[in-house]
């Protein structure tokens, strides 16, 4: 007997990881980014 | 090339390229995906999973080609010791990692409804899994040399060594019978109908530029994070009393 799989459920998954998966890394590469060069900033002006 | 391996050029270039790669790719990645998701139609064979594609494809083009990176990279600061080159291969590394697995997970939920199974173990699949465990190596490799203080020769190796992985992906679905299908795009040539092929190709392009704009936001964490340690350890050192 065929399994009834609803191939929309599918897809939607793979675009929930996929596209939330790269919106984290771009978020926190960011912000990573901005506080390491706000922590070098103030370490030249101590 | 030699001229951008100056940290203050490279600063300069980047401080106004990373907003611009990270902004074009995020427009060009959510016009390419909503093309694909409501645009395109669905595919004789695959049905409406044939959407995965736009996500899958980049996701794996950009994981064998970050570690493309790292190789070349780590070639670079072998040759010529630019520490901006192994600067550049730590900064490809968590996005080319992440993308990686981005790439095995929607490939899993992509493998359910078209060949009836999440996993195989087969050539394609476990090269692919093979170079995300390579990439958690490099990271690990990486850190612990810039934590101890000691030179980025060892991780250089390591990401030379590692690029024969690139080419058995690659090959992996002509070499060995697999459930993956072949190539549909080689040089010059693509099995896929233009409906399907734009979308894509746009979507890839956006990646790209997603990825391109990761790295360099990366490279400038990791330098500034550099900058800032060297900076406390002068002064620590000028403070310190005289004996």
């Amino acid at each position: 007997m065929r399994e009834a799989l609803d191939q929309w459920d599918f897809v939607i998954a793979a675009y929930a990881i996929g596209v939330g998966g790269t919106l984290a890394t771009v978020t926190w590469s960011w912000l990573a980014m901005v506080r390491a060069e706000a922590r070098s900033r103030k370490a030249r002006g101590r | 090339m030699h001229g951008f391996a100056n940290p203050t050029r490279f600063l300069r270039l980047a401080r106004w390229l990373t907003p611009l790669c990270l902004g074009l790719g995020l427009l060009l990645t959510a016009g390419a995906l909503g093309w694909g998701l409501f645009v395109v139609p669905p595919d004789r064979l695959m049905g409406e999973t044939v959407r995965i594609l736009f996500l899958h494809v980049p996701f794996a083009w950009l994981g064998m080609g970050g570690w493309t990176g790292i190789a070349l990279s780590s070639l670079a600061y072998l040759v010529w010791r630019h520490p901006l080159a192994a600067l550049s291969a730590r900064g490809i590394a968590v996005p080319g990692a992440v993308f990686t697995a981005l790439c095995l997970i929607t490939g899993s939920i992509w493998g359910r409804p078209t060949w009836g199974t999440w996993w195989v173990w087969d050539g394609r699949l476990t090269s692919m899994l093979v170079l995300f465990f390579l990439y958690m190596a490099y990271i690990a490799l990486a850190q612990a040399a810039a934590r101890e203080g000691v030179s980025a020769r060892i991780p250089a190796i390591f990401g030379l060594l590692g690029a024969i992985n690139i080419p058995i992906i690659n090959r992996s679905v002509v070499w060995w019978n697999s459930l993956h299908q072949p190539p549909s795009i080689t040089m010059g040539k693509s099995a896929i109908d233009a409906a399907f092929l734009v979308p894509l190709l746009i979507s890839t392009l956006g990646f790209s530029l997603l990825f391109g704009g990761i790295v360099l936001a990366r490279m400038r964490a990791l330098l500034a994070e550099t900058q800032a340690e060297a900076r406390l350890r002068r002064k620590a050192l000028e403070l310190e009393p005289a004996v």
